[in-house]
């Protein structure tokens, strides 16, 4: 199993989670994978700043709050930054406030996933970004 | 065994002491009997699961004690089928197929400018089908100017229809199939429900009605959505039902049904469109 996943490497989509918690990235991993994935993470926006100047992936599901740097403060920064592509950027999060949601769009998020999620909600979302 | 069948059902004298199994078998025989519907073998286990509220509602201990107030009371018969219904959906459900839906109906405002079209959604559930179409139709602004479509939504299920008509869905309904700006655009948060907006629940027009057996609504439709309803009646009763569309669909009309579903080799009076691909048209013009 693992054999094939890597040798399907290079036709994957590939997926960053960035959330602050290590159980969410698990569980977000887990799900991503059986959709075919090819999953990265890292627990700040700073980290998926790095990461995605480094290599931008297809799409990111972002958590808001995190430490030295938030979900909002690392898509406004995304946005503005000269990378090539446009990976679609899910929101995931806690935070199901109408005002939040808006404020997520405005500032250039694809769609947003509140949390608590599961597998078809997860997989709603990207299909509807047309990710899966 | 029970014989079920659609329009009546007689009981045979309960055993005081049915067993559990016994009892399943006539739970599930009054859901069939009254809706058509055969419990899929998928979904046999979810049946304890499924009838757990009613029981507690009713304090019964048991699903024997159920299944023998549910053979003397319709009203008790009523709620285990409701109970027993599989009512899952999702807003826009094959997405790509309700664009189609909303191109037809702009189609036939252009051929026919002065006519209102007629929408049924057969088997609405909780109202996300109609919904996402009432959606679809404001955001395309199709009768704007005159009137938005019709659009009839009927259910079996009495309890789906309260749902429906409230027009309030969980956390995670409102995040199943439903873009983030159309929810943002049609919902408001109270509490920890999506409420839709009131206008547009206002645009449909809730009813319960039984397919099999209850009078068909009244005038002809330019589209029939019956989409994952007819999957689990047997072949005669599915039949029953196409013919029945069949008589309120209005020529150049068209039927919707759900991803895996077709009238190929069902019955006679429908054909695939050529105009709208997956979708289905009467096939003699009118009855
Ligand atoms: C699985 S849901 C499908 C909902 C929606 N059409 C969709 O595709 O998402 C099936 C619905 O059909 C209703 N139903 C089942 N048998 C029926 C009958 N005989 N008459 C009317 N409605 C029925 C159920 O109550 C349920 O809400």
């Amino acid at each position: 199993m693992f054999a094939s996943v890597l040798t399907q490497g290079d036709f994957m989509k590939t997926c960053l989670v960035v959330d602050d918690s290590k159980v969410i990235r698990k569980v977000a991993r887990h799900i991503l994978e059986t959709l075919n994935f090819q999953v990265s993470e890292a627990c700040d926006g700073r980290e998926a700043l790095d990461s995605c100047l480094a290599s931008a992936p297809d799409v990111i599901l972002l958590d808001w709050n995190m430490p030295v740097m938030s979900g909002m403060d690392f898509l406004r920064a995304l946005r503005d930054s000269s990378i090539p592509t446009r990976p679609k950027v899910v929101f995931c999060t806690t935070e199901n406030g109408m005002a939040h949601i808006r404020a997520a769009i405005e500032a250039g998020a694809d769609e947003y996933v509140m949390k608590p999620f599961d597998r078809e909600t997860l997989e709603s979302k990207l299909q509807i970004v047309g990710m899966a | 065994m029970i014989e079920p069948r659609a329009d009546t059902f007689v009981p045979r004298q309960p055993s005081p002491r049915a067993s559990a199994k016994g009892a399943m078998g006539i739970l599930t025989a009054i859901l069939e009997s009254r809706t058509g519907q055969q419990l899929a073998a998928n979904r046999e286990w979810r049946l304890e699961t499924a009838l757990k509220p009613l029981l507690r509602d009713l304090k019964f201990d048991t699903i024997e004690a159920l299944a023998s107030a549910a053979l003397r009371s319709p009203d008790i018969g009523d709620q285990v089928a409701d109970a027993l219904l599989n009512q899952e959906s999702s807003f826009f459900r094959d997405a790509a197929v309700l664009d189609m839906v909303a191109d037809a109906v702009e189609a036939m405002r252009t051929d026919h400018p002065h006519r209102r079209p007629r929408i049924w959604s057969a088997g609405c559930s909780f109202g996300q089908e109609p919904l996402s179409l009432a959606m679809l139709f404001g955001e395309r602004e199709i009768g704007r100017d005159t009137q938005p479509p019709e659009i009839v939504a009927t259910d079996v299920s009495e309890i789906a229809l309260t749902r429906a008509r409230s027009g309030r869905y969980s956390q995670f309904e409102i995040q199943r199939g439903l873009p983030v700006r159309r929810m943002v655009r049609w919902f408001e948060t109270e509490g920890n429900e999506w409420v839709a907006n009131p206008e547009l629940v206002r645009r449909i027009a809730f009813r319960r009605m039984n397919l099999i057996s209850d009078p068909l609504p009244i005038g002809r439709f330019d589209v029939i959505l019956c989409r994952n309803v007819l999957l689990y009646l047997n072949a005669e009763l599915r039949l029953k039902v196409f013919e029945r569309f069949a008589t309120v669909i209005r020529p150049g009309g068209v039927l919707v049904l759900g991803a895996g579903e077709t009238v190929i080799g069902q019955t006679d009076a429908f054909r695939p469109s050529p105009r709208y691909r997956g979708l289905y048209e009467p096939a003699h013009g009118v009855p």
